[in-house]
């Protein structure tokens, strides 16, 4: 692969330049001499995988922690030998984190102004409130209730008021971490917006995040960490997901169609005019055995409301489904695993594996019976052999089986997931989102996990809502919109501009 | 020496024996302070004394590893004793016979059961907080006991009844027989049945285990019922000991039960929690009670010092577990 130029293009005036950042924790280097600048109103990228380093180097710029001797930080023009929280805030740096550390039982206006209410013994002041809260929306242009408690709000609306909190404490340097992570792609469209307003307003803004795809367009300049060292600084024009994922993981990926006929192999899923009010209608779909059917929509487009009646978890109001060809109506999922369906939660921490427990006992959690004795009791020696088979097929990288599941990285833990479910044989699996909270690097290897079961006559289900993971990895795309489903396409016959314009129309 | 202590680590797990120390120590301590101590009279009381509290342990642990408690142990233990007491006072008191007697056991088990049935199916059915519904349950049964028995004793029961809690066979009181037993069938139940997996499973976490297919809501009722049906065997083995049932009897006990599982390591926000380890921390706490008493230590300064001690070992743990986060936190980030 060719590097492209890196292009370390000074801007005019600055707003923080840090040089030659190294940060020890133990015995581990967490960042080797890194250097980072951004230009004041300029809107910059942060990327890396996790535990590339970004996190820590934003701490050592909001002052948390300090960088090993040697370093040179400027805030604004200015070195400063030791940063603190109080002085990179004073200096105008703020970073809104992935949970916005905000107050949910608070107002809207009580929130942005807060950092100016705390402290001192004065009495509040409710009207000053109203207008340092209204003044620092009217700086983004956007309009919010002021007296709403927060938690009245959706996430994006969250993050706008801890935006205009950053600015109600005069921030001119803004961090945002994992800032589109929940989003869906208008209230995407919405944050860029306002971070044009702020950009222009001379106001620097840092994304910061492993998913880059939809900033890069707002973005003038990236800059690429991986194991805590600099990869380098990229311009942002030109860029693209796929080649940020090559700088970000120093591994190239073979982004190709992996689409295949499954000919006349039998109907395992096939619904028909499926319908529960509120959530979806007259879905009519069928998955082959070996089929991947990708189903791509926003957030709220009824995907996994879908996948929640087919599990058995909720009840249809209309409509039937059919599993290998006779009718079933499932009053739990317990009986729709024992008819042969697997379901992969989008929420691996709360609902995908119980966290806390042990790798082997998450392992094995859905074949009790089978690693049992006749005596009823659960024969240690079974239950070994079933650990040490998802273990090894799945080669999930583990210290001890006895270990919490939530040691392990979120790739390993999602190979766990599939273990579990792989485990009670099944006719269907449904996998929801499977690769969110999976690092870039370890995608790929779920995605061949999936193809190879297919490849074993499981018909796959996979539900998504970024087109790159349906287009690449299904042999057809259905399309989920508004509880519909609205078209179907063959990913050979359609370019991904061509779906990516079809989905976030 | 090391991999003596290495296979026993293995075997019981560290936990265990790190409380078979403290129970060694306390021994010692005693045996040096104390006259009497290391007598064979006295381990005897200590065999007759612990099962009352050793049952309702048990009883209070299974709830607390599936997440959630048992507040009515004592109430429920109260009302199977009034049971058993009510069918053989109608079948001539001093003069029942067994068959009466096994009637009584059966009913004094199905009101244990029935109890802690009700109580599970408020939780798991209706989604009421634990420690409301048996609670709730407490006050009920409680309620129930001093209605029927106008607040007074019950007794008279026959002789055949005073050997089976005054009984020693091989050397072994009884009572310390039947709560053997009982550990062990609690031990098998929690660490080898898939009810016990499911329990665990539950406490860490209802939603993700209902996810993976275990049937929470049974599991959790089935849970309290057995549960309830542990109080019960407590319920009549007190009968048997006092030859006399009231309701409030032992309630004194209630809290020492949870205290204990703790001791033994339960994790107080469920999922986690073995027999062994409570077994050893009940023979920790009958020990240091007895002892005090052979020094002539108020009944009520026993009580006080289990208190204290109880905070000393939860200091310790937390101490340790916070050295132990600080060392991840430095290599981790």
């Amino acid at each position: 692969m060719t590097e492209p130029s890196p292009r370390p293009s000074i801007p005019a005036s600055e707003a923080i330049r840090f040089e030659h950042v190294s940060v020890r924790f133990g015995g581990v280097l967490a960042l080797d001499d890194v250097s980072f600048s951004v230009g004041q109103g300029e809107v910059h990228c942060l990327a890396g995988e996790n535990g590339s380093g970004k996190s820590t180097l934003i701490k050592v710029i909001a002052g948390v922690y300090q960088a090993l001797p040697g370093v040179r930080t400027d805030y604004f023009g200015e070195s400063v030998a030791a940063p603190t929280p109080q002085l990179a805030r004073r200096k105008g740096v703020a970073v809104i984190w992935q949970d916005l550390a905000l107050f949910p039982e608070m107002t809207v206006a009580e929130n942005i102004a807060f950092d100016g209410l705390v402290g001192g013994l004065r009495l509040v002041n409710y009207h000053a409130i109203r207008e340092t809260a209204r003044a620092a929306l009217a700086k983004l242009g956007v309009e919010l209730d002021l007296s709403a408690p927060l938690k009245s709000l959706p996430i994006s609306g969250r993050q706008l008021v801890a935006i205009a909190r950053a600015l109600a404490s005069d921030a001119k340097l803004v961090f945002m971490d994992e800032p589109t992570a929940s989003l869906t792609q208008t209230e995407t469209d919405r944050l860029l917006s306002v971070v044009r307003t702020l950009s222009s307003t001379g106001v620097a803004v840092v994304f910061v995040s492993h998913r880059l795809a939809e900033v890069l367009d707002v973005s003038s300049r990236v800059t690429v960490l991986r194991d805590g060292r600099l990869v380098g600084v990229f311009d942002a024009e030109g860029m693209t997901q796929s080649r940020l994922t090559e700088l970000m993981t120093g591994k190239q990926f073979d982004h190709a169609v992996t689409a295949r006929d499954v000919g006349d192999a039998p109907i395992v899923l096939e619904t028909s005019g499926l319908t529960r009010q509120g959530e979806y209608s007259d879905v009519n779909l069928t998955v082959r055995a070996g089929e991947v059917v990708g189903l791509i929509g926003l957030i709220g487009a009824g995907r996994t409301e879908l996948a929640h009646t087919l599990f058995g978890m909720s009840r249809a109001n209309s409509g039937s489904v059919q599993l290998s060809g006779s009718a079933v109506a499932f009053t739990s999922n317990r009986e729709a695993i024992a008819a042969g369906i697997g379901y992969v939660s989008e929420d691996r921490l709360a609902l995908g594996l119980v966290q806390p427990q042990s790798i082997a006992d998450n392992i094995v959690v859905t074949t009790l019976k089978q690693i049992s004795d006749a005596d009823g009791l659960i024969s240690v020696a079974k239950k070994s052999a079933a650990v040490a088979k998802g273990i090894g097929e799945f080669a999930i990288k583990i210290g001890q089986p006895g270990d919490a599941v939530s040691t392990l990285s979120g790739g390993n833990q999602q190979r766990v997931v599939l273990a579990k479910w792989l485990a009670t044989a099944p006719k269907l699996l449904i996998l929801d989102c499977p690769t969110v909270g999976v690092d870039v690097g370890a995608r790929d290897g779920i995605y061949k996990i999936v193809r190879g079961l297919a490849e074993r006559g499981i018909a796959i289900l996979m539900i998504s809502d970024e087109v790159h993971e349906v287009y690449f990895h299904s042999d057809r795309i259905l399309h989920m919109a508004g509880g519909r489903i609205v078209a179907e396409y063959d990913p050979r016959r359609i370019s991904i501009a061509e779906l990516e314009r079809a989905v976030y129309a | 020496m090391s991999t003596i202590t290495e296979r026993l680590r293995r075997a019981l797990g560290s936990d265990v024996l790190g409380l078979l120390g403290l129970f060694v120590i306390t021994v010692i301590a005693f045996g040096l302070t104390t006259p009497h101590f290391l007598s064979v009279g006295n381990f005897e009381s200590i065999g007759f004394q612990l099962p009352d509290l050793g049952l309702l342990t048990l009883a209070m642990l299974a709830p607390i590893v599936s997440g959630g408690i048992n507040l009515a142990v004592i109430a429920t233990a109260n009302l199977s004793g009034l049971t058993l007491a009510w069918i053989l006072n109608m079948n001539g008191g001093p003069q029942a016979g067994v068959v009466p007697f096994v009637i009584g056991v059966v009913a004094a088990l199905a009101v244990g059961g029935a109890s802690g049935a009700a109580m599970g199916a408020v939780i798991a059915y209706f989604g009421a907080h634990p420690i409301l519904a048996s609670l709730a349950m407490m006050i009920f049964l409680k309620g129930l006991g001093e209605f029927l028995t106008r607040g007074g004793d019950i007794s008279g029961f026959p002789a055949f009844l005073g050997q089976l809690g005054h009984g020693v066979v091989l050397g072994v009181p009884v009572p310390m027989l039947v709560f053997t037993v009982a550990a062990i069938l609690w031990h098998v139940m929690l660490a080898r049945t898939r009810h016990g997996f499911s329990v665990g499973m539950i406490g860490s976490n209802p939603r993700a285990s209902e996810y993976s297919g275990i049937p929470v809501k049974r599991s959790l009722t089935l849970i309290y019922t057995i549960s309830g049906v542990m109080c019960a065997i407590a319920g009549i083995l007190m009968l048997t000991e006092f030859n006399s049932v009231r309701v409030g009897h032992g309630e004194a006990l209630l809290l020492v039960t949870v205290l204990a599982c703790f001791l033994g390591g339960v994790d107080p926000n469920g999922g986690f929690g073995r027999v062994a380890p409570v077994f050893v921390s009940l023979l920790i706490l009958q020990t240091l009670s007895s002892g005090l008493n052979l020094l002539g230590a108020n009944q009520h300064l026993s009580t006080a010092v289990w208190g204290l001690f109880l905070i000393a070992v939860m200091v310790f743990r937390f101490a340790s577990s916070a050295r132990l986060r600080g060392l991840f936190k430095t290599v981790g980030k």
